[in-house]
């Protein structure tokens, strides 16, 4: 479906990330968001608050950072896309009700704009220390998807995908983006209305007695309704059956928890998103994320000019973080080289991945900057050795 | 000599339209009173004559949380505490449902308190139910925001020393339109009172004394329910429009119960379109009552 | 009931009639239903249900008046009253009345 020109913003504009995320969401036919503010996310809902009442959306600002969850994981079943914005420790208060999100397999964006942490940390530094809180943030076993974008224009682009991404697996979404990138202002090109596509909210054709929320028919996810059409249904964060009804046995735990995983683990290939430069015959391979991809470059053309054959493979989708790719290229090469600006995060999925046939180099960076180019030179002519 | 027993069709209760019977005998105690306000909560909708399909409902976690699983509406069992921003997200993203959050006293005052005080004050247009039976039932009889000062639980063993809510001074303070407490025994008027309620906008805030038999009676030596219903039958004193200040609830003291305040005021969404309406004038898109769903 | 005088329109005053429905199976033997029922129609019977508990019956025929208060106290839904257009009933409550009232009037005198 093409998305509503209402929130198009078609033009050649000069945004920063946090401008251009909100275009994006808005562009994507986001039309409820609850946020909270917190420096350095809150452009995002300023942007978004300022737009939204000339094309029928709602924005509130919440009390906190988890009636803000809530009340995107509520406003998401009257079949309205929405989405909330928030920073390191906003994220960390939003964790139970993504958790609910996840149970009750409710589709809605949540973005993250890190700075360094942990703590209050550096309110107004960037920092990449949240990557593994995405994944494993909330308790018990859930699979959901996370996005880095490394520019403005991208953080346009790919939140149209996370809520795309978002309705067709009925996931709740990280979009992770980070500092650098939400108050780097760049040139973003956002496209007419009628070449951006959407995935609509899928909704259910069955009758109100033949509806049972959680019945799956052989497809990777259920069908929604949208609460006050008259389908009465009941959901809830507790293990629940089919028709939704709690059903607390460790028989339904294995269905229930074994579904919502598959989802995405079944569907890894369709979801995975990665890009690659000059990977044929490369020594080493340098994987980064977010802003430290377009720094990394820098330190890539450095060791490229001293002889070593590097190659880069930029992650765009972190989680399902791409096993398989990386697994491959462990077999190939000598050395993996991970800049971020954390003390060792997505490094541990590399070397995990790797499985000891290439190492895993990790190139850290506490947070308050970004990295000096010449140190991922160094790291990489050192793991070319 | 006792009627003969006629053979019952369980469906034929009154009541079952409102109910999801297949998951009837409900899990709440022997004497436990949440089962007869939700009853009278089901009796109120069928006499406010509104659209069922519209009504959401909403629960957070705790006894009184598994009211939403019991109701045939759209229901949603929440995390604890966070069932009033839930039900504003409701709300705001399809601005023609009726949300109605069901839930207990530490759920929704405990936990819940900030969300509480929040959705007073911007007059969100929800009706909150409070089920208050004095105590954390559903995880043991641990000592709650409303439990009153002396009352033991299991986490106050000596006896709670901590002051508890005026809950109905709470919600007034914080700006609601419509505060009343009844007990459950008030059966009539508390239905009257929740249909009423169903009628008006605004946040409506309505407090239910109820007994737990299993914890907060036990745990006190106060009998079971039917005792603590006799109690309410000699102590409970109706005052309608009194000033909320004066409705605190000592242990084995006087409830006062009644219709406490009854105002008409613009809810959240009436002040966010008339001001966008001043300020933007045509520009302004409102959401529409359909709500934000964006289909071919 | 007792009347303190007889209404003036006491012949065309109709007392409702209702029929008590119980569904002994749900019922958890809180007693509300027995302590509140205002004609004092229901007690604790002797039985068990098949949960175990005592579920209340109808000792008094022909008294209940249809106010469902039962119905509406009853935590389990377990119980609940029909209307009954029964003429006997009708009868027979004004029969009971009349004698109330002749037993009050010669206590009276006494």
């Amino acid at each position: 479906m093409k998305t509503d020109p209402a929130g198009v913003l078609t033009g050649v504009h000069y945004l920063d990330g946090d401008y251009a995320c909100g275009e994006g969401a808005m562009a994507a036919g986001c039309r409820f968001v609850a946020g909270y503010p917190i420096t350095p996310s809150t452009e995002v809902v300023e942007r978004i608050s300022r737009r939204f009442p000339v094309m029928g959306g709602t924005f509130i600002q919440m009390e906190d950072e988890l009636a803000s969850m809530a009340a995107v994981a509520g406003a998401a079943w009257t079949g309205t896309k929405s989405m909330t914005v928030t920073s390191g420790p906003g994220f960390s208060l939003m964790m139970e009700n993504i958790g609910l999100a996840a149970m009750m397999e409710t589709p809605c964006v949540v973005v993250n704009v890190q700075r360094g942490g942990p703590s209050t940390g550096l309110p107004t530094m960037v920092g990449q220390a949240d990557m593994m809180q995405a994944r494993w943030g909330s308790h018990g076993d859930y699979e959901l998807i996370a996005m880095s974008p490394q520019s403005p224009q991208e953080a346009f682009d790919l939140t149209i995908d996370a809520f795309n991404l978002a309705e067709t697996y009925r996931v709740p979404v990280m979009f992770m983006m980070d500092e650098c990138v939400g108050h780097m202002t760049e040139k973003v090109v956002i496209p007419d209305a009628g070449e951006i596509d959407v995935i609509p909210r899928l909704l259910s054709d069955k009758s109100p007695e033949e509806y049972q929320p959680y019945a799956i028919n052989g497809r990777p996810v259920p069908e929604m309704v949208r609460a006050g059409d008259g389908y009465r249904f009941h959901t809830t964060g507790l293990t629940h059956d089919d028709r939704g009804y709690p059903d607390m046995s460790a028989e339904r735990q294995q269905i229930n928890v074994q579904r919502i995983m598959d989802k995405i683990l079944l569907n890894v290939d369709d979801i995975v998103r990665y890009e690659e430069e000059e990977i044929e015959g490369a020594e080493v391979v340098v994987v980064a994320y977010g802003i430290t991809a377009r720094v990394a470059r820098m330190g890539i053309d450095l060791a490229r000019k001293k002889g070593v054959k590097v190659g880069f493979l930029r992650l765009v989708v972190v989680w399902p973080f791409p096993e398989k790719r990386i697994a491959e290229l462990a077999g190939q090469i000598k050395a993996f080289v991970v800049p971020e600006i954390n003390l060792g995060q997505m490094v541990l999925e590399v070397e995990r991945c790797s499985a000891g046939r290439a190492a895993a180099v990790h190139v850290p960076h506490a947070g308050g900057g970004v990295h000096d180019p010449k140190s991922i030179c160094k790291a990489i002519v050192e793991a070319a050795k | 000599m006792s009627t003969p027993a006629k053979p019952v069709n369980m469906d034929e209760h009154p009541i079952a339209p409102y109910l999801r019977m297949d998951r009837i005998p409900h899990i709440w105690c022997p004497t436990c009173g949440i089962g007869t306000v939700v009853k009278c909560f089901a009796t109120a909708l069928e006499e406010a004559d509104i659209d069922l399909d519209k009504v959401v409902i909403t629960s957070g976690i705790g006894c009184t949380g598994r009211v939403a699983g019991y109701m045939k509406l759209d229901a949603f069992h929440t995390t604890h505490g966070r069932a009033i921003p839930f039900a504003t997200g409701l709300k705001l993203g399809r601005p023609e449902l009726e949300s109605v959050v069901f839930s207990g006293d530490g759920d929704l005052s405990g936990i819940g308190g900030n969300h509480f005080i929040h959705a007073a004050r911007r007059n969100m247009d929800l009706l909150v139910i409070l089920v208050n039976n004095f105590i954390y039932g559903m995880t043991g009889g641990q000592n709650a925001p409303t439990t009153p000062i002396t009352a033991k639980s299991s986490t106050m063993p000596f006896g709670n020393f901590e002051r508890p809510f005026n809950l109905p001074h709470l919600a007034a303070s914080c700006g609601a339109t419509f505060v009343s407490r009844w007990t459950c025994l008030h059966i009539r008027r508390l239905t009257k009172c929740m249909r009423m309620a169903l009628r008006r906008k605004g946040f409506r805030f309505i407090e239910v004394i109820a007994p737990c038999s299993t914890l907060y009676s036990r745990l006190n030596r106060l009998g079971g329910g039917l005792e603590l219903m006799r109690f309410y039958h000699d102590n409970a004193k109706i005052k309608h429009g009194i000033d909320t200040r004066e409705v605190d609830i000592d242990f084995q003291d006087t409830i006062v119960c009644g219709n406490f305040v009854d105002e008409e005021k613009p809810t959240f969404l009436d002040m966010m379109n008339t001001h966008y309406e001043e300020v933007l004038g045509e520009k302004y898109v409102p959401m529409k009552p359909e709500g934000g769903w964006i289909h071919d | 009931m007792r009347y303190w005088r007889k209404p003036l329109d006491f012949d065309q005053v109709t007392v409702p009639h209702g029929e008590v429905v119980i569904i002994a199976d749900r019922c958890k033997g809180c007693a509300f239903c027995v302590e509140y029922c205002p004609k004092d129609v229901l007690v604790m019977s002797e039985d068990f249900n098949v949960k175990g508990y005592h579920p209340p019956e109808v000792v008094v025929e022909g008294e209940c008046v249809n106010c469902n208060l039962c119905e509406m106290i009853c935590p389990d839904f377990a119980i609940f009253c029909v209307p009954a257009n029964d003429v006997a009933a009708v009868d027979a409550v004004r029969s009971i009345a009349a004698e109330e009232d002749a037993n009050a009037e010669e206590e009276a005198l006494n």
